[in-house]
């Protein structure tokens, strides 16, 4: 009792940490440094009494729900912290943190070009959107907390608003979100038809009565709306624009932990919920998941916008999470519960690790954008020499979202793993495929995405730099590191303690409403995991520790053995010519030959007909510039027709509208005729 | 006693005796080729004059270049001492799992494909483009050629894959061949072998591993090479004990020991020369043409545990 309202009094000192940092930084605007000290000072304010709640939730069981009504009849201002909502609201503040104290260093740029009271209040509010809508436990509140994230990031886009590009992408971010938003009303006014209430705890205990038909729509308008959120394939084009227009420490949050806000509402909606599960929810949910992995880092490949190859990332991990999820339903929909908490633990173990290393990610792009003053892969190289610590910290980035070992990423892909590896073993013909088909497209998604962080690791910071702004160049400020350092470090730790996070995360599954009583089927302790069965059994920290020791003694013997010769510098082999940045390989090079073989779904375009000076001998071909790049699929096959269809309507709908008032008066009252008609009857 | 000295050998058979095969494989492609060849010790007496050179390192290296060749090493030291050799009975190892050998072997892959890059020459830029889209593309076929068997093991753990197949009835026998197929392509492309890459040449357009070195000399160069030859016996293990697991000693003795030893170099001896041979029998493949066999082998897992599941 007493940790629960320890719990309450930190998540609500937290939210007004926020609310003074927001108010407190637009009453500053006009002192740049005022308004950066004070909004970056209590979001990390905000963000550390979050994250004790968060805690205390996690580790004591403290949860809480608070309510209380308002003014408005339809609604009450009410918050329910059980351990999932605690769980995220767990990644929001940490990530928050880590974004903040980089915020402190990195936003100087910003000084007299743009305001910092608006980037302090938007941001602020932002994590108090996205704190909000994990903790709303009223659908009528929901979506105005909702709104608020989705306002306050459309803000965020559009800050640097001198770059025409960043207009443009906020106002598609603004039409998206507000499409998806409108699929979740319908969603929630349908919850509301359905059972009667907006409160999501009274909603649990109506659902099961509700005709299977109303359930499945409420399925597809959910999965649409919050899938636009979370970024899925293809409702995704506005994720890879509006991301890497914002500042980096937000497109940090945005990508990081904005979109897993819509995975947070899938969890919520489809498992806790809802009851009955059919199995087709599931199997449809693995298959865009597979789709989405999998055309997500195929077009991050074909980037070389460093921010926008990173959004697309996201994509790809969305995607990941959404196996681990759709797994989790079909086992559920089967009654095979204690397979689907290890689903469950696969999808909120990755979506944790995302959050990480995606933060990770970003701040380190954001470094190296901010000394370049380009987001353009070609123009940078050699980086690594000038700024030690941030390639260092992209590396760690880089290897774990590559899932590689000993970093969280592996373990967290592992899991998923054998997630679908259970489904394959125990489901029968039919939906084994399904499984089957995801782990391949898990398989080649984690080897193409290796393939794009050399692309992007080697292009950026290895080798010559290919601009004279590199040689400029120096490591930037202390807060800037101190905020990436920090994440740097828990990659590592999350994933040493995987056996630990995975016994939380089992106890925050177990309080949803199918898992009650369920036995997990995984064992866990400090150092190791593995399947109850036998199948499988992991431990990463007997994996570092061997590498290490390993690289040790290969070391010390090697040099035992070397220690009279000597190590001459000299220049690269150059094949007798000048070596010139030209000479080493480009992002667009790098991925040249994946897009090639890949070229039946990119569709890259293509460079036709040499034209020659000597067109009798085809000696000398004429200069000709080539650009790369792929087509728009989504939008020439589905945005296009779409847009097609809703002009067509609008052209028909045009004809009623003559714009006299007189009319509009006749137009009122028909309606109101058929209405009292309706009434009477 | 035993069990240390028994722990000994798995951890050192497979650095020791790796680069037995690489002689053995060039010298079977030099009789092919009419060609006395050089003796089969000859890569002992390569790594050994290496370590003994001085070094030359490039300008643009940074430390991943100087870096790389220690983890790479390493890691085909503990993935060596990690599958099934001689015996089965270290089957309670946290690192035999099928998944952490394949992404442990990606990290190894991923530091080479970086330090190529590193020193900024055409060759290695290009070398590591090309190592990273065939490494991503035989990820497919590899873990699913491994995940046949282990789903007819009931385990992913390397050692009790071996040990279930060993006792498989010969009947349901036919998709572990087909599996195998499927892994001996993955073998091809992961240890840089035709169709996929030539191991024999320098400075050549086609060239994939070979490219990405190209700056290594000395110590760092004795320890690629030395862990390539590592990789190309790891491989040939799993192939001989996943697939054809008979004969491994499943107790601890000295005898069953010794002649699960003598099988293990017969087996990989007939797979290394069954390399040598498609080697000196076949053209390497246009680059292009490598992504159809690779998906040829992930197809051909499909198969093989669509029959065993």
């Amino acid at each position: 009792m007493f940790s629960s309202s320890l719990a309450q009094f930190f998540f609500f000192s937290s939210l007004i940490a926020l609310i003074i940092g927001a108010l407190g930084s637009l009453w500053l605007r006009k002192n740049d440094h005022a308004a950066n000290l004070w909004g970056n000072t209590f979001s990390m304010v905000g963000a550390i009494t979050g994250l004790i709640a968060s805690v205390t939730v996690l580790l004591f069981g403290a949860t809480f729900s608070y309510s209380s009504g308002s003014s408005l009849s339809l609604l009450t201002l009410s918050f329910n912290i059980d351990k999932l909502a605690a769980f995220f609201i767990f990644i929001i503040t940490l990530i928050s943190l880590c974004a903040s104290i980089y915020a402190l260093g990195y936003v100087k740029h910003y000084y007299k070009q743009y305001s910092l009271g608006a980037l302090g209040f938007f941001y602020n509010l932002f994590i108090a959107g996205m704190i909000l809508v994990v903790s709303a436990s009223n659908t009528f509140f929901f979506l105005i907390v909702w709104e608020i994230m989705s306002l306050a990031s459309y803000f965020l886009v559009i800050f640097e608003h001198k770059e025409k590009d960043n207009i443009k992408a906020g106002s598609l971010y603004f039409i998206m979100t507000h499409i998806g938003t409108a699929f979740i009303m319908c969603a929630f006014l349908l919850l509301y038809q359905a059972t009667g209430s907006f409160d999501f705890l009274v909603i649990k205990g109506q659902l099961g009565n509700v005709s299977p038909l109303i359930k499945n729509i409420i399925f597809i308008l959910s999965l649409l709306g919050f899938g636009t959120k979370a970024g899925i394939i293809p409702v995704h084009i506005w994720l890879p624009k509006a991301h890497p227009a914002s500042p980096s420490h937000v497109s940090a949050l945005m990508s990081g932990v904005m979109i897993k806000t819509g995975v947070y509402m899938f969890i919520r909606i489809f498992i806790d919920l809802m009851p009955n599960v059919p199995l087709w929810w599931g199997i449809i949910i693995i298959i865009i998941g597979s789709i989405s992995a999998l055309l997500g880092v195929l077009y991050a490949l074909t980037e070389h916008d460093i921010k926008k190859l990173l959004a697309y990332h996201s994509i790809e991990n969305i995607g990941i999470i959404l196996l681990g999820l759709g797994s989790s339903l079909v086992f559920l929909a089967l009654d095979m519960k204690s397979l689907a908490m290890l689903g469950l633990v696969a999808a909120l173990f990755h979506t944790l690790n995302h959050a990480i290393f995606k933060a990770l990610l970003f701040l380190g792009a954001g470094s190296v954008i901010l000394k370049m003053k380009t987001r353009n892969i070609e123009a940078y190289g050699g980086i690594i020499k000038y700024m030690p610590q941030t390639a260092f910290f992209f590396l760690i980035g880089s290897i774990a979202i590559s899932a590689l070992p000993p970093f969280n990423g592996f373990f967290s892909e592992w899991i998923t793993f054998q997630t679908l590896f259970s489904g394959i073993r125990s489901l029968d013909v039919s939906v084994q495929w399904i499984f089957l088909l995801a782990a391949g497209a898990l398989a080649f998604t984690g080897g193409l995405a290796a393939a794009c962080f050399v692309k992007a690791f080697g292009t950026t910071f290895l080798a010559r730099p290919r601009s004279e702004a590199v040689r400029q160049t120096k490591e930037v400020s202390l807060s800037l590191r101190i905020g990436m350092a920090i994440l740097a470090v828990l990659t590592l730790l999350i994933g040493l303690f995987s056996g630990a996070v995975t016994a939380i995360l089992l106890s925050v599954i177990a309080n949803l409403n199918p898992f009650y009583h369920v036995n997990g089927v995984v064992l866990s302790n400090l150092s190791s995991v593995s399947l109850q069965d036998g199948f499988a059994a992991v431990s990463v920290p007997t994996i570092f520790i061997s590498l290490v020791l390993a690289m040790v003694m290969i070391f010390f013997i090697v040099h035992r053995l070397t220690r009279d010769r000597t190590i001459t510098k000299a220049a690269t082999w150059d094949c007798g010519t000048q070596l010139g940045s030209r000479m080493e390989i480009t992002a667009t090079g790098f991925a040249r030959s994946i897009i090639t073989i890949f070229s039946g779904i990119l569709k890259p375009t293509k460079q036709t007909g040499i034209e020659y000076h000597d067109v009798a001998m085809r000696y000398v071909p004429k200069p000709m510039s080539v650009k790369l790049e792929i087509e728009d699929v989504y939008g020439t096959y589905f945005y296009q027709p779409i847009i097609k269809v809703v002009t067509k309507i609008s052209e028909q709908m045009k004809k009623i509208q003559s714009g006299s008032v007189n009319i509009y008066v006749l137009y009122l009252f028909i309606s109101l005729m058929i209405l009292l008609v309706f009434l009477v009857i | 006693m035993d069990t240390i000295i028994f722990w000994t050998i798995q951890l050192l058979l497979v650095p020791f005796l790796s680069p037995l095969f690489i002689g053995l494989v060039r010298k079977i492609k030099a009789k092919f080729q009419n060609r006395a060849g050089a003796s089969v010790v000859q890569p002992y007496r390569d790594l050994w004059k290496l370590l003994h050179k001085d070094e030359v390192i490039s300008t643009d290296a940074s430390w991943i270049f100087k870096f790389a060749p220690y983890l790479i090493f390493a890691v085909m030291i503990i993935v060596g001492a990690s599958i099934p050799l001689v015996t089965v009975v270290f089957s309670n190892n946290f690192l035999s799992d099928l998944l952490v050998i394949v992404y442990l072997m990606a990290l190894s892959t991923f530091f080479l494909a970086l330090a190529g890059i590193d020193v900024g020459s055409a060759f290695g830029g290009f070398g590591s483009s090309r190592e990273m889209t065939v490494a991503a593309l035989t990820e497919g076929g590899l873990i699913f050629s491994l995940l046949a068997v282990a789903l007819a093991a009931h385990s992913t753990n390397l050692f009790k894959i071996t040990a279930a197949i060993s006792s498989l009835s010969l009947y349901s026998f036919a998709p572990v061949v087909l599996a195998f197929l499927a892994f001996v392509l993955a073998l091809l492309a992961e240890t840089a072998r035709f169709p996929f890459d030539n191991p024999a040449t320098h400075l050549e357009l086609t060239m994939i591993h070979e490219a990405m070195i190209l700056e290594y000399s000395g110590k760092r160069l004795a320890l690629i090479e030395w862990a390539a030859a590592s990789k190309f016996l790891i491989f040939l293990a799993l192939g001989a004990n996943l697939f054809f697991p008979w004969g491994i000693a499943i107790t601890m003795g000295w005898l069953s020991i010794g002649i699960a030893l003598g099988l293990l170099i017969l087996k990989v001896t007939f797979i290394s020369s069954f390399v040598a041979i498609l080697e000196s029998s076949i053209a390497k493949y246009r680059f292009f043409r490598l992504p159809d066999l690779l998906f040829i082998s992930f197809i051909l897992s499909l198969i093989a545990i669509s029959l065993i599941i």
